[in-house]
């Protein structure tokens, strides 16, 4: 069994009453790439930024290549992250907000600007972040994230956005990394498209995690050839099981 | 370089270009202008700059700040996931708001009496007329910061930020006249005194009044506030009372950051 490049133990994380994470164990295998799903409000958003110690779990632990992250910084400059919203200081350039990460991180990653060039953002770069649209800041996000050549990739929802040929550049840069034996982490509401990415499967429902595992096995305890209809699956037999 | 100067770079820079914080200096530059230009005598305009200063400065700085913070917030998230400290990333934040904001005002109101030539007695009034308004940015944009940092909902934080203004400038000032009424018949010279070093927009104002020669006319109150305000004591309480009102809201502003759930 190979050491799991993240190991999540029976983390709890309530906000104001309400249990948002209930007890979630996960491990997240190097060189592989893992989706959470699950329907909104399962947990997904809370459990990843826990990970990267934006929130802070109630209970439970979380260790990146078995050290504990609690009380560390340092464990982040082996992550790279790609928030849902991308949204800047208006007046800042692309250019300014990379140097400005690169002096945050330090010298010593090797900079990985393959995105800037296969997304054609050059020429954006030189432009105030305000005038840029949706679309062009979600791929800025993008290449921040990959930028520092992380270890492992956290991406919330990372194709919401993008047009069809930018986000099919943006998977198959997913899929380089992963090749080059780096880890990532992959939420999205597209089942299609997390069947094109995922080696491992999270499934998430009402702050728990009653699956992980691979996609082939979950599409066979299902019984279903795709994801979308494993999942499918998956969430009528919890209101089966809670219906009982 | 450490985390703070690493971020207040990049914030500042965004932060001076922004367009308000422009408006802000460009206003600052026509009143002191006008003013000069109309009395043609650099004594009377920073009399007149006196109540511009006070009102305004902590208006600006605390909505600035709160409005600018709020709309930085996935910024700062993105931010908070390198691998930086979050004491650091704080101090970072509330610098880069202060100095830009800062920057503005002293250019605002300096450059025009530059421009028109100053004198020695009105040089140090505009000396002390610039810090008493960098120090009360420092004061409100450290508020700002913590609202924005301790309030997740943006209107209620954009309220308590107008609230916390509309307290230090209009209610305390009542409340003060209040008891002056109320006690008439007694000497409260003293306890004005210590009511006015509770407020730093007081603070400020009564620091910058006594430079006048309105002063005179305080009758003893005013007096007392001369030697207090002349002897070391005084400076010393003061500033100590200044620095009280910077430090406790970026003290309980790091910890609430600290402990916060993005």
């Amino acid at each position: 069994m190979i050491e799991p490049l993240i190991r999540i133990e029976a983390l709890t994380k309530s906000f104001g009453g309400l249990n948002v994470l209930r007890a979630v164990d996960l491990a997240v295998r190097p060189g592989r790439v893992l989706a959470i799903v699950g329907p909104n409000g399962a947990g997904k958003t809370t459990l990843i930024k826990s990970v990267l110690g934006l929130i802070h779990p109630d209970g439970g632990s979380i260790a990146m290549a078995g050290m504990p992250i609690r009380g560390d910084d340092g464990y982040r400059s082996r992550i790279g992250y790609m928030p849902q919203i991308a949204r800047y200081p208006e007046n800042l350039t692309g250019a300014e907000l990379i140097a400005m990460l690169e002096d945050l991180r330090g010298p010593g990653a090797q900079l990985d600007e393959e995105l800037i060039d296969v997304f054609e953002l050059r020429p954006s770069l030189a432009k105030p972040l305000r005038v840029l649209s949706g679309g062009t800041r979600q791929k800025v996000n993008a290449v921040l994230a990959f930028l520092f050549t992380p270890e492992l990739l956290v991406l919330d929802e990372p194709t919401a956005g993008l047009d069809p040929l930018s986000s099919s550049l943006l998977k198959d840069r997913i899929l380089s990394v992963r090749g080059h034996g780096r880890t990532v982490i992959v939420t999205s509401h597209i089942m299609n498209e997390l069947e094109e990415l995922a080696d491992d499967v999270a499934f998430m429902l009402e702050g728990q995690a009653p699956f992980v595992g691979t996609l082939d096995e979950l599409k066979r305890i299902t019984s279903q050839s795709t994801l979308e209809r494993a999942i499918a699956t998956m969430m009528r037999r919890s209101r089966i099981e809670e219906a009982a | 370089m450490n985390t703070v100067a690493k971020v207040l770079k990049y914030q500042a820079r965004d932060a001076v270009r922004s367009r308000w914080l422009i408006a802000y200096a460009l206003f600052f530059m026509l009143i002191t202008d006008g003013l000069l230009r109309f009395s043609g005598d650099a004594m009377k305009t920073q009399l007149s700059l006196v109540s511009v200063v006070l009102f305004l400065v902590p208006l600006v700085s605390v909505v600035f700040g709160t409005v600018y913070l709020y709309n930085a917030r996935e910024f700062i998230e993105l931010l908070l996931a390198q691998p930086v400290n979050r004491r650091q990333m704080y101090g970072g934040l509330y610098l880069g708001l202060t100095l830009p904001l800062a920057l503005a005002f002293i250019l605002g109101l300096g450059a025009p009496f530059v421009l028109h030539g100053i004198d020695g007695s009105s040089g140090a009034t505009l000396v002390a007329l610039l810090v008493s308004g960098v120090v009360l940015t420092c004061v409100f944009s450290a508020i700002a910061t913590l609202i924005a940092v301790r309030c997740e909902d943006r209107l209620r934080g954009l309220g308590t930020a107008i609230g916390v203004w509309m307290l230090l400038t209009v209610v305390y000032d009542g409340f003060v006249l209040f008891v002056l009424a109320v006690f008439s018949n007694r000497p409260l010279e003293h306890v004005t005194l210590g009511l006015m070093m509770a407020n730093p927009i007081d603070i400020a104002r009564v620091a910058l009044l006594l430079r006048f020669d309105g002063a005179a006319m305080m009758g003893y109150t005013g007096a007392v506030f001369l030697r207090f305000f002349g002897g070391a004591e005084g400076v010393a309480i003061t500033t100590a009372a200044l620095a009280l009102w910077i430090a406790v809201p970026v003290t309980i502003g790091v910890r609430a950051f600290q402990r916060k759930d993005f």
